[in-house]
């Protein structure tokens, strides 16, 4: 059992609230994942040139000045860097591919959560609420969101098993079920030389979709190829620069419902989670079917 | 039991949720008790055991209204998961949509969902009575043993799957039938069994609109030829 969330901020005034109105939603699922929790928000789009890391280290205590001073005799070109305790949203104008790989040679103790242009990444273990207070999720702000509480059945508690997922840049993805064949899945990706960082079933998924994202596929195709390739149980929640998407197993074994009004699209995996959201007695609920696309865009 | 005046009333955004199925499981026959704020919590009066009415003026999670005995339950909102699963008796009545598992195992009373229902409504049925006003998800009604279920709207994949005695009445499209289930000629009993759930159920739908499902009964003995191909 796990828990999902998602909220996409329809009226832009609201966009300041984003964390606010989203943290009950995430306490909500607290009984469906009380190991681990994490949310990916989206933010606005950095220009062209520039991408933003999100840095976990974990138990190692890191100078984040220090890195950022590091970074700048590297690079020549002073780093945003927005830390939190063990997290930090470093942001840059680089090449993401030697900022990685420079991460990964001078601090290997840091863990690169997420890429992009648009996307912030949290995940950590301990209960939802203490999650949230630890990165101060209530001050978020952004367009949309997507969130996850993680009760584990098929791998080990460990921030890295944690949900959101990402693969490549602004993408991610959670999961409320398990998967049959991600073993499959990996064993026809790594031969095309993509790289898994846990053994984890829902990164299988995550980094199908994104291969093929990469392929050409649109959003809508990659998902619709997921239905033939990906067997199991899933609600699968994802989040790109400036789409919510959701999907359902065949079955409809994992639940999910969904509340739109004027000002919000707010998805869950229970309702318990959207009770708080305002004006929700009046949002038009549903929800979705099995093997159906629901797609939002900002 | 209209025009009752309520009796209790209770407020789940003020009292935790045990100590109201507490006071639902003491004497309250002939009571009529109103439950406000239920905001999705799970497990809301389940276990009733005696003649009274309940109305819950919000949506429900989990098994709402789960072992229903004698008591006349309406929810003014949506129910999750198994709403009114392993029902003995009594009625209970969903004004929104039901999630999965709608009426799972129940023996007997009426459940009655006004919109939809997802999937799996009716599995396992025993013995009761479920009117869906809307449609129906696939897989419903599996394995049903006995009972009725009246679909006034459309039906999902695999409807009726492996069904043993229960029966099936359906007004619109069945997308596809499960193993074993198969269409029957209406009998003046089937619609007189119609007009009398569709009645207390206070839906207006002509009788001679629906169609029987049951069971063809192939799957009753075990058949070594098959191959494994139902």
């Amino acid at each position: 059992m796990c828990g999902i969330i998602g909220l996409l901020i329809k009226k832009p005034e609201l966009r300041e609230s984003l964390g606010a109105l989203m943290v009950p939603m995430l306490i909500g699922m607290s009984d469906r994942g009380p190991d681990s929790a994490g949310l990916a928000v989206f933010t606005e789009t950095l220009g062209e040139g520039d991408r933003k890391y999100s840095l976990y280290s974990g138990g190692h205590a890191i100078d984040w000045s220090l890195l950022a001073q590091d970074f700048k005799t590297e690079f020549d070109s002073p780093p945003q860097i927005h830390e939190q305790g063990n997290h930090a949203v470093l942001t840059a104008n680089a090449a993401p591919d030697r900022v990685k790989s420079w991460l990964k040679t001078n601090y290997p103790q840091i863990h690169v959560l997420s890429t992009g242009r648009t996307i912030d990444l949290y995940k950590d273990t301990g209960k939802p609420q203490q999650v949230s207070d630890r990165y101060q999720f209530q001050t978020l702000k952004g367009t949309h969101l997507v969130g996850h509480t993680r009760m584990a059945t098929e791998s080990a508690v460990t921030p890295a098993h944690a949900h959101p997922f990402t693969a490549g840049e602004d993408f991610c993805l959670v999961h409320n079920g398990s998967l049959s064949n991600p073993y499959e899945i990996r064993r026809k990706l790594e031969p095309l030389g993509i790289h898994f960082e846990t053994d984890n079933d829902t990164e299988a998924a995550c980094r199908y979709l994104e291969w093929r994202m990469r392929e050409g596929d649109d959003l809508e195709t990659a998902l619709q190829r997921g239905f033939e390739e990906l067997d199991g149980f899933y609600t699968f929640l994802m989040g790109t620069a400036d789409k919510l998407a959701l999907v359902r197993d065949p079955f409809a074994c994992k639940p999910a419902i969904v509340a739109e009004t004027d000002d919000y699209v707010a998805i869950a995996s229970e309702f318990r989670s959207l009770a708080h959201l305002p004006d929700v007695n009046h949002a038009r609920l549903y929800e979705p079917a099995p093997e159906e696309l629901y797609v939002w865009t900002v | 039991m209209d025009g009752v005046i309520t009796d209790v009333t209770f407020d789940l955004s003020q009292t935790p949720l045990r100590g109201v199925n507490r006071f639902l499981h003491g004497d309250i026959s002939g009571q009529k008790i109103a439950i406000l704020n239920p905001d999705g919590a799970h497990n809301v009066a389940i276990g009733l055991d005696a003649p009274a009415t309940v109305e819950i003026h919000g949506h429900v999670g989990y098994y709402a209204a789960g072992m229903n005995k004698l008591a006349n339950v309406t929810i003014f909102g949506n129910a999750g998961s198994g709403v009114a699963e392993n029902m003995m008796s009594g009625r209970v009545h969903v004004k929104g949509f039901a999630s999965v598992s709608a009426g799972a195992s129940a023996q007997g009373g009426l459940l009655v969902i006004d919109g939809d229902a997802s999937l799996r409504c009716g599995i396992s049925l025993k013995g009761a009575d479920i009117v869906v006003g809307g449609s129906v998800g696939s897989f419903s009604a599996f394995m049903a043993q006995a009972g009725r279920i009246v679909i006034c709207g459309n039906a999902g994949d695999a409807l009726g799957d492996s069904l043993y005695e229960a029966v099936i009445y359906v007004r619109g499209t069945v997308k596809s039938l499960g193993a074993d289930a198969q269409f029957e000629p209406m009998t003046e009993a089937d619609y007189e069994a119609i007009a009398t759930l569709l009645a207390k159920a206070e839906l207006p739908h002509d009788p001679k609109d629906f169609r029987r499902i049951a069971s063809a009964k192939q799957l009753y003995h075990w058949n070594a030829d098959a191959n494994q191909e139902y």
